[in-house]
């Protein structure tokens, strides 16, 4: 029993079992004890990346590490990521760039580099994917992990391995990791977002109700401002109010979510963890730094994302028999549009006409905010884009799109462009000044 | 309008016409038929606004008049009629309703005025011949299967129909092409078709018109512009409008340098494809085929299910070839095929192939080959 008693603590940085109550570690003297009487029980993980962009861009230039970064830019002039020194300043995300640098004017904005922030992200991934085949990636920088059933194969507790974990990324990757550890989805996401950065909080089944009950309700997932504000309406701002409703007058008040409302007010959540399963589309999209009508606007953006797109695909080695273009407009409107190829593609040109022709049929003088364009449908490349007996110069061109790949592999992407994106930058949006 | 006829005129001239109406339709009219009561008959029109098809039954007119009725709705009512039977259409004072009443059934349907039928006006042709049936339905049956559904490629979504010079006269000929495969069938052009345009016409209308020749013995009347095309088949006339887009030189597609010819019986062919295809679960797989003196090898390889292969006796005395074809479209063809014998015109495993009948050399196939 000796070892329970000692486990049920740990100290973050030297990860020794920390034992008694003292404010910092028997072992090396850190502050950074981790104490919770459920720690070893708990199984259900949220790992986020604390201002991820930033950090990468931090750790890529050292010159950084000390002064505010704002990660964004484009005209429409969003903050994408700020650094925790420039949240100092209350920079927040998505807000417009204009008052980050009035709240922040020393600020040093860096346009996103997505590629590099992919190619991180994925690496955190893989090592998530090391501790447990249970990872179910939100996002780029965030994963639920359910570690339950692992303390045979690592010899200790989820919370240990966790800790050790967060230790791992920081010191193999360079950037750090808030973990959240509790029994259900929604509180262990509630709690990765309670000591931001490098934070590891741990909300045990014991002090869920007390714990939600003094949070907002805007805490519950799926509760955004909109919806908050009609319970405000009603009088409810505080989940200790939602668990002294019942769930007949809360479904009757508010349909469906009522129900939601009930259960995770109450620290009820039985969404289960789920590994991402295999890729059923790829597609790319854009929102532009100014709504935009005009075929002369667009077409070069989709030429832009189609070959992104087709990128990807010749990079998995996959092709898709469908094409989807997407259209929002300026009031927020969804349009989706597909088209079925007669064989699947995976050809820039192919996905890039097959888009235009659908793209062409939607232009009306509607203004649109973004636009974006995939494949689905998708099989492996081997039956892709064979020769074809009308279009003789199809092969030609996909031989000429091989080329072009090659030297872009070799030269960067801008060592070939076509004369749809040519000068428009990477998104192939309108370079126009506001 | 009052009208009375037998249940049996209706539902023939019903069924031709009914089919054009799409079952989902933004515009209210176009779900409707229009019936025009008139002397000793009732005229059916049903459209599309690309395609219009109207058919006149004979009919006792009591009282002249017209109206619109949903299509399919008066279809199903009609069909279920007891065989037989006499129907009376009759509408209401104020034109809103119809009723259908035969024997003891009485249904109520709502009309729209007949004055929002669109028509489609046909313009002035330019070209009118007559030819049979027969050679109509010949043209269409070969080279329909390849039509292309791919709607990038909108001017593959027919047949071209045009008249050329062959063998020291003129033909009137019909191809399809999606891409991987060609079908092109002819006949002797008809008086009165020289000089006419090449035209497309659209899948839908190819796919009516079938329907419609199914009395081979009826001489069919064609009407054409370069935007319009008109049939008249006994009473039935269906009008279309006509791709507007340019065929693809088809000519350039099909192969004359092929040398090597093998030639399989026709039927044992395409029940070894069918066989050995069983293995290959999705579409698009490839059938490989072995060519070698005196024999063909057919293989599918599916890695998820196994394998096939089946040796066919072949007249063959090239080198030997492998070359591989999507099983769907080899079965396709081999369906069109009515003789006992192929022909088959190979170059190699990358090039297309020609198909024949070895009884009709008139009729040809193009196959691109598949990678295996």
């Amino acid at each position: 029993m000796a070892v329970n008693a000692t486990a049920n603590g740990i100290c973050r940085d030297c990860l020794a079992p920390a034992a008694g109550t003292g404010k910092r570690c028997h072992s090396c003297g850190s502050p950074r004890v981790l104490r919770h009487p459920e720690l070893e029980a708990l199984p259900l993980a949220h790992i986020d990346c604390d201002a991820f962009y930033a950090a990468v861009e931090k750790r890529d230039n050292p010159e950084l590490r000390d002064k505010p970064v704002i990660i964004g830019g484009g005209k429409r002039g969003v903050v994408s990521t700020a650094c925790y020194i420039a949240r100092i300043h209350g920079v927040r995300s998505a807000m417009p760039m204009f008052k980050a640098l009035e709240a922040c004017p020393e600020a040093i904005v860096i346009k996103p580099d997505m590629e590099k922030y992919v190619r991180v992200g994925r690496e955190v991934r893989a090592m998530m994917e090391a501790l447990t085949p249970m990872v179910e990636p939100i996002s780029i920088d965030e994963a639920f992990l359910d570690l339950a059933g692992t303390q045979k194969l690592h010899g200790a507790p989820p919370a240990h391995v966790l800790a050790a974990f967060a230790r791992r990324i920081e010191e193999e990757i360079g950037i750090t990791v808030s973990v959240g550890l509790s029994y259900c989805k929604f509180l262990a996401k509630v709690a990765s977002d309670l000591n931001k950065p490098r934070g590891f909080s741990v909300i045990g089944r014991a002090e869920a109700l007390d714990f939600l009950a003094a949070q907002p309700v805007t805490t519950i997932w799926g509760v955004g401002k909109a919806f908050a504000a009609t319970l405000e309406r009603d009088g409810v701002r505080m989940i200790g109010q939602l668990q002294k409703m019942e769930k007949n007058d809360l479904m009757r008040r508010y349909g469906t979510i009522g129900s939601r409302l009930y259960h995770l007010s109450r620290g009820e959540d039985d969404r289960t963890v789920k590994p991402r399963s295999e890729a059923k589309s790829v597609s790319s999209e854009t929102t532009f730094n100014h709504d935009i009508s005009a075929a002369s606007d667009l077409v070069p953006v989709l030429r832009a994302l189609s070959e992104r797109v087709s990128t990807r695909l010749k990079k998995a080695d996959i092709a898709g028999r469908t094409v989807v273009l997407k259209l929002k407009t300026a009031d927020f409107r969804t349009r989706t549009r597909n088209r079925q190829l007669a064989d699947p593609t995976r050809l820039a040109d192919r996905i890039f006409h097959t888009g235009l022709d659908m793209l062409m049929r939607e232009l009306d003088g509607t203004r649109f905010r973004l636009l974006g364009v995939g494949v689905s449908d998708l099989t492996d490349a081997a039956k892709a884009d064979p020769p074809d007996l009308v279009d003789t110069l199809s092969h030609k061109r996909a031989l000429a799109e091989g080329a072009i790949d090659s030297l872009r592999e070799k030269f960067g992407r801008e060592a070939v462009e076509t004369g749809y994106t040519f000068g428009r930058g990477r998104a192939g949006q309108p370079q126009r000044e506001e | 309008m009052r009208v009375i006829l037998e249940r049996s005129n209706l539902l023939k001239s019903l069924s031709h016409v009914h089919r054009v109406v799409e079952r989902r339709n933004t515009i209210p009219i176009l779900s409707n038929v229009l019936l025009a009561a008139d002397g000793a008959s009732l005229e059916l029109k049903a459209t599309d606004l690309d395609l219009e098809v109207t058919e006149a039954a004979q009919a006792t007119v009591e009282q002249g008049g017209a109206t619109t009725v949903p299509a399919h709705l008066l279809y199903d009512i009609v069909r279920k009629l007891p065989d037989g039977s006499e129907v009376m259409l009759k509408t209401d004072d104020n034109g809103t309703a119809m009723a259908v009443i035969s024997g003891r059934s009485n249904f109520r349907l709502q009309c729209l005025p007949q004055g929002d039928f669109p028509a489609l006006t046909a313009g002035q042709f330019s070209h009118i011949f007559r030819m049979d049936a027969a050679a109509l339905r010949g043209l269409i049956e070969k080279t329909q299967f390849a039509i292309s559904t791919e709607e990038t490629r909108y001017y593959l979504n027919g047949i071209y129909l045009h008249t050329v010079e062959a063998d020291g006269a003129l033909k009137l000929r019909s191809v399809a092409t999606d891409g991987h495969r060609l079908a092109r069938a002819e006949f002797e052009a008809p008086a009165g078709s020289e000089g006419m345009p090449g035209i497309i016409i659209p899948r839908k209308t190819v796919g009516e018109l079938q329907k419609l020749v199914d009395d081979p013995d009826v001489a069919v009347t064609v009407e054409l512009s370069d935007t319009k095309i008109r049939f008249t088949i006994g009473s039935v006339v269906l009008t279309s409008k006509l791709i507007d887009g340019t065929f693809p030189d088809y000519q350039r597609v099909i192969p004359t340098g092929n040398d090597k010819e093998l030639i399989i019986d026709r039927q044992s062919f395409s029940a070894a494809v069918d066989r050995v295809s069983t293995v290959s679960s999705e579409r698009g797989r490839a059938v490989k085929l072995a060519i070698s003196e005196g024999q063909v090898t057919l293989t599918v390889n599916n890695p998820d299910s196994g394998s096939a292969t089946e040796e066919l006796a072949a007249s063959y005395d090239s080198d030997p070839i492998e070359i591989g074809f999507n099983a769907r479209y080899l079965l396709d063809v081999a369906a069109q095929l009515s003789g006992t014998e192929a022909r088959f015109m190979l170059a190699d495993a990358g090039s297309p192939t020609v198909i024949q009948d070895t009884s009709d050399m008139h009729t040809l196939y193009v196959l691109m080959p598949m990678r295996v």
